[in-house]
């Protein structure tokens, strides 16, 4: 038989029918909403007098217009509060199991499917969100859509979709201590760039990502659509089974081992042929941030903010002139050092209670520095509770942290909370656009334990720099 | 859904690339406003400076490029997040078709499901043609012959997908079209349900509290 990867074994069991040239009607197992682009989907379908074709496929939670303010109630953020309601109130119309603010099950769509047991390896999942590539780190085939092609699956449980095209990109090599999932996936966007992807599923491979836990998967996959991707995703192996086991939607006995004996058989072939593949050394990556406005503007913690001048490609050139005007930043001179006003650990990329673990570790002891505001907003209702059954919260007050309600908060800024025009925040989010996290607000990306760093230190600094604790 | 035929109209050039939809029109605007307000937000942190004023440098505010259906545009135009509220706010400025070099994946399925065309050219032919319509000469778009005519008259021909140039010419609803294949959905999720009963069984569960 021929060689196959294994995104054409995922797309190949999902394909219900051909529909020519290239096109194929997709079978959509798993549906998210957001309260921010779930209610159109909804409404539309709604308004063309159509149900849900299978409501027990979708799951609902509000995560983008909450506020994560403590002790918030769903209109503490106004705005966000009609959308919340919109939500609420369609879901229970149409069916649709929602997990509503407080109950566990609640959080950022694309941390509560995972730890639900509602993503599953092999599964198609989409959502109208573009970090829905996360759920790939589970062996899922994920990807983000516009409203219209969410009411499109609400109505049929499908989508017209045309296979996309195949990247592989294998990580050799080993991470060095203290270097994470974050670090390396900075590092890959950085070298390939954020078109890199555009058309095509990345299947991420090779030993430095066999080594990864499920949730370092997930944050690798996060980003898969920073490098254009609508998709990215790491073939399931023994560890995604382990993660599997005994979530709460998860199979359970006979069904789960009936499960696994199809999971395994998910992985690309010997000899199967990618449209495009690239190598990346891993043991070369070090704690990596970004210093501009686009992802790919990331460099090594100890590396410099480069000097357009040095760059032939005009639009390049200006481009990076544009970037380090916007961020305040000063061409050739190092990026360690310069002083951040905000710290943000939170987010679909770095808000899981491996995450919160990294952070607390880098802070226990320690207090943020006093010109820095410092936010820590678990990724989902069980994250939190989690988090402190362990006292991490504990930790991070204690620290000078503000510890928050689970949702999107200021890596998306929907729901009123921003960092302030022309302040510098260091953010475990996955965005460092122009405006993304407020307007003139200045963002660069990092891993949890680097964030962290920055808060402590009151600048960019590399966490293995820090002064020791005083016992 | 309008059918998109001929689009005759000036085009203005966007050179950046990686022109993101947090741009093209900011979160708190689409959380605020109904997709038929959203124009005037479109660009706004371009289109204006920061006390509300317009913003004279940008070209979508030169008179000539006032409302124009067409826009050029760099590498990666519309890459980001998915919001398709990103092309309700262009088609609220009368956008009607995009040319770049490439195009955010999602971005690019959105304009199809709203009546926009989105065309890839090689980034020399772009560049070329924002030469040609600097000064608001006008490119004709033809989707029944996939080509556009440059105000040199110079015709360039582009490829669109068939089953979508068929779904904008007509103005064609993809839920309706999919629903006439509803007997096949309904006996692959039967043979679905034997062969992956997981995926089916865990929905529907309760989870501990």
């Amino acid at each position: 038989m021929e060689a196959r990867t294994v995104i054409d074994k995922l797309w190949d069991a999902h394909v219900i029918s051909d529909l020519g040239n290239g096109w194929a009607l997709l079978h959509i197992d798993r549906h998210f909403l957001h309260e921010l682009s779930g209610p159109p989907a909804l409404a539309d379908v709604e308004e063309r007098g159509l149900p849900l074709h299978d409501p027990g496929l979708v799951f609902s939670t509000p995560d983008h217009a909450v506020s994560s303010q403590p002790g918030r109630i769903a209109t503490t953020f106004a705005l966000g509060g009609r959308l919340h309601a919109a939500l609420q109130q369609a879901s229970a119309r149409m069916g649709v199991r929602m997990f509503d603010l407080g109950e566990p099950g609640q959080g950022i769509v694309h941390v509560m499917g995972p730890e639900l047991g509602l993503v599953l390896p092999g599964t198609t999942v989409i959502c109208g969100d573009s970090h829905t590539c996360t759920n790939g780190g589970l062996g899922a085939l994920a990807f983000g859509v516009g409203s219209s092609e969410s009411s499109h699956a609400l109505a049929t449980q499908t989508l017209r979709m045309q296979k996309p095209r195949q990247m592989r990109i294998r990580c050799e090599g080993a991470l060095r201590s203290g270097v994470t999932a974050k670090d390396l996936v900075l590092h890959i966007i950085g070298q390939l760039g954020t078109a890199a992807g555009v058309g095509s599923v990345i299947e991420f491979c090779g030993p430095a990502v066999e080594t990864l836990d499920v949730e370092a998967r997930l944050t690798l996959c996060n980003l898969s659509v920073e490098l254009g991707a609508r998709c990215g995703l790491v073939a399931p192996d023994e560890r995604t089974f382990a993660y599997v086991k005994g979530r709460p939607f998860a199979p359970q006995g006979a069904a789960l081992e009936a499960a696994i004996a199809h999971w395994r058989t998910l992985f690309s072939d010997e000899g199967a042929v990618f449209d495009h593949e690239e190598c990346i050394d891993a043991s070369a990556v070090r704690p990596t941030l970004t210093w501009g406005t686009s992802p790919e503007h990331a460099v090594a913690v100890d590396g410099l903010v480069p000097d357009p001048n040095s760059i032939t490609d005009a639009s390049q050139k200006a481009a990076y002139s544009a970037a380090i005007a916007y961020m305040g930043l000063t061409a050739g001179k190092p990026l360690a050092g310069t002083p951040v006003d905000y710290v943000f650990i939170g987010s679909c990329a770095n808000a899981r209670i491996s995450d919160l673990r990294a952070a607390a570790d880098v802070v226990r002891g320690r207090k943020v520095a006093a010109h820095v505001t410092a936010w820590v907003v678990p990724g989902s209702e069980l994250v939190k509770r989690a988090a402190e059954a362990e006292g991490l919260h504990t930790v991070f007050a204690d620290a000078g942290f503000s510890w928050r309600e689970p949702g999107c908060s200021m890596c998306v800024a929907a729901n009123g909370e921003q960092v302030q025009s022309g302040r510098r925040s260091v953010s475990t989010s996955n965005r460092n656009f122009v405006g993304r996290q407020g307007p003139g607000a200045r963002t660069h990306l990092a891993s949890p334990a680097m964030a962290a760093a920055a808060a402590v230190a009151g600048v960019i600094i590399d966490v293995a720099d820090l002064p020791e604790v005083n016992a | 859904m309008q059918p998109f035929t001929v689009v005759t109209g000036a085009a203005p050039y966007l050179p950046q690339d990686n022109l993101d939809t947090d741009i093209i029109i900011r979160i708190e605007r689409l959380a605020a406003l109904p997709r038929h307000e959203l124009g005037p937000c479109a660009f706004e942190t371009l289109r204006y400076v920061p006390d509300g004023a317009e913003n004279p440098d940008f070209i979508l505010n030169q008179p000539v490029f006032r409302n124009a259906p067409i826009l050029l545009a760099g590498d990666n135009f519309g890459c980001g997040s998915s919001r398709e509220a990103a092309v309700w706010a262009l088609q609220g400025i009368s956008l009607r078709c995009v040319i770049a070099p490439s195009f955010g994946d999602i971005f690019f399925s959105n304009c199809f499901q709203n009546g926009v065309l989105p065309i890839r050219l090689a980034a020399e032919t772009v560049q070329m043609l924002a030469r040609a319509c600097a000064q608001g000469a006008p490119l004709s778009v033809d989707l029944h012959r996939c080509d556009l005519l440059a105000p040199s008259g110079q015709a360039i021909a582009f490829e669109v997908d068939p089953m979508r140039r068929d779904g904008l010419l007509h103005g064609l609803d993809d839920v309706g079209l999919t629903l006439r294949h509803d007997a096949s959905i309904c006996a692959w999720q039967r043979t679905d349900r034997q062969r992956r009963p997981w995926v089916w069984s865990t929905a529907g569960a309760v989870p501990p509290q």
